[in-house]
């Protein structure tokens, strides 16, 4: 039954991981930028579905609606402003940059918010279902459920729309792209824009299950970078592949040598990853 | 002898002559400034001459620290733990960069920064050795008054930062830093003519591991305490970059002025703006990729003497 559990355990966990992971997937995938500031957009996420929750009783499902197309502008205006600027830049720059920018965006979060953890308290509580001694929490399932639901949306938007098909287009070969007309400044800027919509969403999944904090940002970066490596860069399937490795491994970590050493194992997993198989476990593929 | 290098041999001279002037606050911003010139000048070898963005610098540094509060705690004198500690990072940052530098671009960014991670992660578990979250005290070393004390560590860094600026002017002028720029401008053409790039790559990694480690080290027994978020902390990865970028990638001179200019910075920004000193630094990050990206010695070069050597 344990082992059960464990697998059921990190099935809901990898799918909010992919959900962490996808946005920052897309970004590096298509822009071809490590978009650092990606850990901050998450905590900002929380943060605005904490607010939501205590201004206007506003449950945190809702609240995707609202963060969605805010985070979107937010992105947009960030890429087609500062980052555009650098973009062909080496990679040192980019990354450097993003820092720049996470610094400035977690220091505003600490001056603001303060660095207190703070959690998102459902009143009242949804508790938790259990079938054959297996139990899930409410509020984890309804994460993960909206967290899978953001991905679909996010896979037929690549596969369906004109805008989706450009991002592809770009992503696979961005030479051929321009020639076939295709806007690649407008593309980075909405890809970013996703990205950043997909953080602010995973923020607010998130606010349901963990605490809130700024100092929590570079730990759901750490696992951005993780399940993106492990899956393999920019595809959907890769991010889902990915989140739910990464969980497995930990929550099996955590049983048998303790939850300490699981966020070790996990990096160790990642750089065995990145020498023996960079394209990772689906492969170094388009959004096909 | 070349001019950049003279000028960056009379610049160390200069600063050794800062006990004559000031008092104690003086020289622990004088030790600081030797030690961030040490990673500078460290990081400059891997990411300005070899051109791999490495942000492994605190993986080094925190190892350096622990490995020589370990040999301090264990009876072992300054002198040979440090030494000890910058042998065992020279070796291991060779042996890890045969593996890790094989991935280039992004990926090696991301692995040098994992290592950061798993080596915190690492010394957090290790309770037994390293004290674990609790950190680590070290034994009183010096131990002779303020300012003995003050100017004992000042001296120490300032050595270590001459040994490493010498290293770095060596290799520079040397066939190993030739092959690094040749690594640098197009890694496959140089495998091709027959550079052993992995090599020179992990060579390049190990010394900008050794003397870091180093200075680790005399930062531990510095403070008498670490850690492992305060050795281990990404900042000190991002802040020689900064540096180098202030001052200008691939020249050393460039290096120690960045570590220079960026202490200055840094101090007044602590002094007066304290809860808004990291978002100051991205600030300053931000305006300068975006505004100065080839650093002040670009712009002085480009002025005076015609185009800058390392772009």
């Amino acid at each position: 039954m344990q082992a059960v559990q464990i697998l059921i355990n990190a099935l809901v966990l990898g799918c909010l991981y992919a959900c962490i992971a996808i946005g920052f997937s897309l970004v590096w995938g298509v822009l071809n930028v490590i978009n650092l500031i990606h850990g901050s957009f998450i905590v900002l996420g929380a943060y605005l579905a904490f607010g939501l929750y205590h201004a206007l009783l506003l449950s945190p499902w809702y609240a995707v609606v609202i963060a969605a197309p805010l985070f979107f502008v937010f992105g947009y205006l960030l890429q087609r402003l500062l980052l555009n600027r650098v973009i062909t830049a080496p990679v040192l720059v980019t990354l450097t940059l993003t820092f720049g920018l996470d610094l400035i965006l977690n220091n505003a979060m600490i001056y603001f918010f303060t660095a207190d953890y703070r959690k998102l308290i459902l009143s009242p509580p949804l508790g938790s279902v259990s079938l054959f001694h297996v139990v899930v929490p409410v509020d984890r399932l309804i994460a993960t459920v909206s967290a899978l639901a953001l991905t679909g949306l996010l896979y037929l938007l690549l596969r369906r729309s004109r805008i989706g098909r450009a991002i592809v287009a770009v992503r696979l070969d961005r030479d051929a792209a321009v020639l076939m007309g295709v806007d690649v400044k407008q593309v980075y800027a909405i890809a970013f824009g996703l990205g950043a919509a997909l953080a602010g969403c995973a923020g607010v999944l998130m606010a349901l299950i963990f605490p809130i904090s700024p100092l929590t940002s570079s730990a759901y970066l750490g696992k951005a970078f993780v399940v993106c490596v492990l899956g393999g860069l920019g595809s959907v399937s890769g991010a889902l592949a990915g989140g739910v490795l990464l969980a497995l491994v930990e929550g099996i970590g955590a049983t048998f040598v303790g939850p300490s050493l699981a966020t070790t194992l996990s990096f160790v997993l990642l750089i065995v990853f990145l020498i023996a198989r960079p394209q990772g476990l689906v492969g170094r593929k388009g959004f096909e | 002898m070349s001019r950049a290098n003279l000028a960056l041999i009379v610049l160390i001279g200069l600063i050794a002559t800062l006990p004559l002037f000031g008092g104690a606050y003086a020289l622990r911003l004088g030790t600081m400034a030797c030690m961030y010139a040490i990673f500078a000048l460290s990081w400059n070898v891997v990411g300005g001459f070899a051109g791999y963005p490495s942000f492994a610098t605190a993986a080094f540094f925190g190892f350096g620290a622990y490995a020589s509060g370990v040999l301090l705690g264990a009876g072992l004198p300054l002198w040979l733990a440090v030494i000890v500690s910058g042998v065992a990072a020279l070796i291991a940052a060779g042996a890890l960069g045969a593996a890790l530098l094989r991935l280039r671009g992004h990926y090696f960014a991301i692995a040098s920064l994992s290592l950061v991670e798993v080596l915190r992660e690492l010394v957090n578990n290790a309770t037994d050795l390293t004290g674990g979250g609790m950190g680590l005290n070290i034994p009183l070393a010096a131990g002779s008054g303020i300012m003995a004390d003050a100017l004992f560590f000042f001296y120490a860094m300032w050595i270590l930062m001459l040994a490493t600026a010498l290293t770095v002017m060596w290799v520079a002028g040397s066939k190993l830093g030739f092959g690094l720029a040749c690594i640098r401008q197009n890694e496959t053409a140089a495998s091709m003519v027959g550079l052993n790039t992995t090599l020179y790559k992990s060579l390049a990694f190990a010394l900008s591991a050794c003397f870091v480690a180093s200075a680790g080290g005399i930062y531990a027994a510095w403070v008498h305490y670490i850690d492992p978020s305060d050795v281990f902390d990404i900042l000190y990865s991002v802040k020689p970059i900064v540096m180098t970028l202030i001052g200008g990638l691939g020249s050393p001179l460039g290096a120690l002025c960045g570590a220079l200019v960026y202490l200055g910075l840094e101090e007044v920004v602590w002094r007066n703006y304290i809860q808004i000193h990291t978002g100051v630094l991205g600030l300053l990050i931000v305006m300068l990729l975006l505004f100065l990206p080839h650093g002040l010695v670009s712009l002085r070069l480009a002025r005076l003497f015609g185009k800058a050597k390392h772009v």
